[in-house]
């Protein structure tokens, strides 16, 4: 196997934990917003904002992919 | 780097790099090389260039040509890109003011005094030639400036709507700028700064907003080649160290306090916390740069490789398969402009709202 197809499963494990991280970010997101639909613009931002924590971090690993 | 491994560079420039609608041609002087290299067509794509490649015609590139501003031992030395004949492969060398240039990959050298040609090393790297520094108007470059001609259209203009109409409702193209406007006061600024002291840097959110996302709009238009100013890190990394400064700038003594000692945690702890803290001093701006970058370049990487599908397969059935999922990425990318500037400047507010923020135990 080439580094080249190690560092592409590297940013695949990478996208399956930004994956699980967005989706329990969301999934709790919705929950609240069903249960308190009044503070629905607060819970949107915060969870975009959490997203784009997470995500940071799977694309770190495309970012490290590309360049290797 | 794995891109200057590949053998055959010389096809790069012969592929139609249009975000929804790509197709190659082959060319004349390249007949054996008949193989589709998708990484290569991608990454001529999401580069900057000196050309705009606008379309490849009867397997002749047409393009438009940009000016090349070079700063030598011998001072400035400036001609169109247009003089390297479509070349990216280093063979064609243009003569200007008694010093000889060539084009590979993208990249102008000045050949040396005695070389005819430009000789590489096993890396792709040229042996005898030097870079000059370059100064050009690549396509980043102006796709910038236009992105900057149309923000001072539209602010100008909406200026003029506020100072006419006496505070009243806006009309015009201010009743449509007045929202934006209104969710980075309310939704960004006042939430992550604070009430009292978010005036002083909606300036600066209100620019990086705006021009992200008009940047990231341009980017997606396939016309003009995509010209990928928010993918380039060059781009992403200015904007990011503007945020950088602004928050170093504006940290008051709490800020401060909390990077070198740490309140209200014991001693041993303080030591430990402060190379922690001092390095996410500087994580929180690279990652402001890396997100924005790799966001951009992404969606423009995955279109193309959709579309890249067909030729690998050889096969227009993949045709409609193809072309659907790349339209469907397309809207998604619509949606992705807003929301990456919206992250960008939000997480800039929340970095400049902690730098500011008072003490409060």
């Amino acid at each position: 196997m080439t580094i080249t197809g190690i560092a592409a499963i590297g940013a695949g494990l990478a996208a399956i934990g930004a994956g699980m991280g967005i989706g329990r970010i969301g999934g709790s997101a919705m929950d609240a917003m069903a249960r308190q639909p009044e503070i629905q613009g607060k819970i949107q931002t915060s969870a975009l904002i959490l997203a784009a924590f997470v995500e940071a971090v799977a694309l770190f690993g495309v970012v490290a992919a590309l360049i290797v | 780097m794995t891109l200057n491994t590949f053998k055959n560079v010389f096809f790069s420039v012969l592929f139609l790099a249009i975000s929804f609608v790509g197709y190659a041609t082959e060319s004349p002087e390249n007949e054996n090389d008949k193989e589709f290299n998708a990484k290569e067509m991608i990454m001529h794509h999401v580069k900057d260039a000196h050309e705009f490649h606008v379309v490849d015609w009867n397997g002749k590139p047409i393009t438009i040509a940009l000016p090349i501003i070079l700063w030598t031992d011998q001072g400035l030395t400036t001609f169109m890109s247009s003089e390297f004949h479509h070349d990216d492969s280093g063979s064609h060398i243009v003569e200007k003011d008694g010093m000889r240039f060539v084009k590979y990959h993208e990249k102008i050298y000045q050949l040396d005094a005695n070389a005819q040609e430009v000789a590489f090393d096993a890396e792709h790297h040229p042996t005898n030639a030097s870079l000059p520094t370059d100064l050009s108007i690549t396509r980043n470059v102006f796709m910038m400036w236009i992105s900057v001609i149309a923000l001072l259209l539209v602010f100008i203009s909406t200026a003029r709507v506020y100072k006419k109409s006496n505070n009243k409702v806006p009309t015009g193209i201010a009743g449509f700028m007045e929202p934006l406007i209104v969710f980075v006061r309310d939704e960004i600024a006042k939430p992550m700064i604070g009430e009292h002291k978010y005036n002083k840097y909606m300036p600066y959110l209100l620019t990086v907003f705006f021009f992200i996302w008009i940047n990231n709009i341009f980017g997606l238009i396939p016309i003009i080649n995509g010209a990928n100013v928010s993918g380039n890190i060059a781009f992403t990394l200015t904007l990011a160290v503007f945020t950088f400064i602004i928050t170093t700038i504006s940290g008051n003594k709490n800020y401060w306090k909390h990077i070198f000692w740490m309140p209200g945690v014991p001693v041993p702890m303080k030591i430990f916390l402060m190379p922690i803290e001092i390095v996410g001093m500087f994580v929180k701006p690279i990652s402001l740069m890396i997100r924005l970058f790799a966001n951009i370049t992404a969606g423009h990487i995955i279109i193309l490789a959709l579309m890249s599908l067909i030729f690998i397969f050889e096969t227009i059935a993949v045709a409609p398969v193809s072309v659907a999922f790349a339209l469907f990425i397309g809207l998604i990318e619509i949606v992705v402009t807003a929301i990456q500037a919206y992250i960008f400047t939000v997480l800039s507010a929340l970095y400049i709202g902690m730098a500011t923020e008072e003490a409060h135990h």
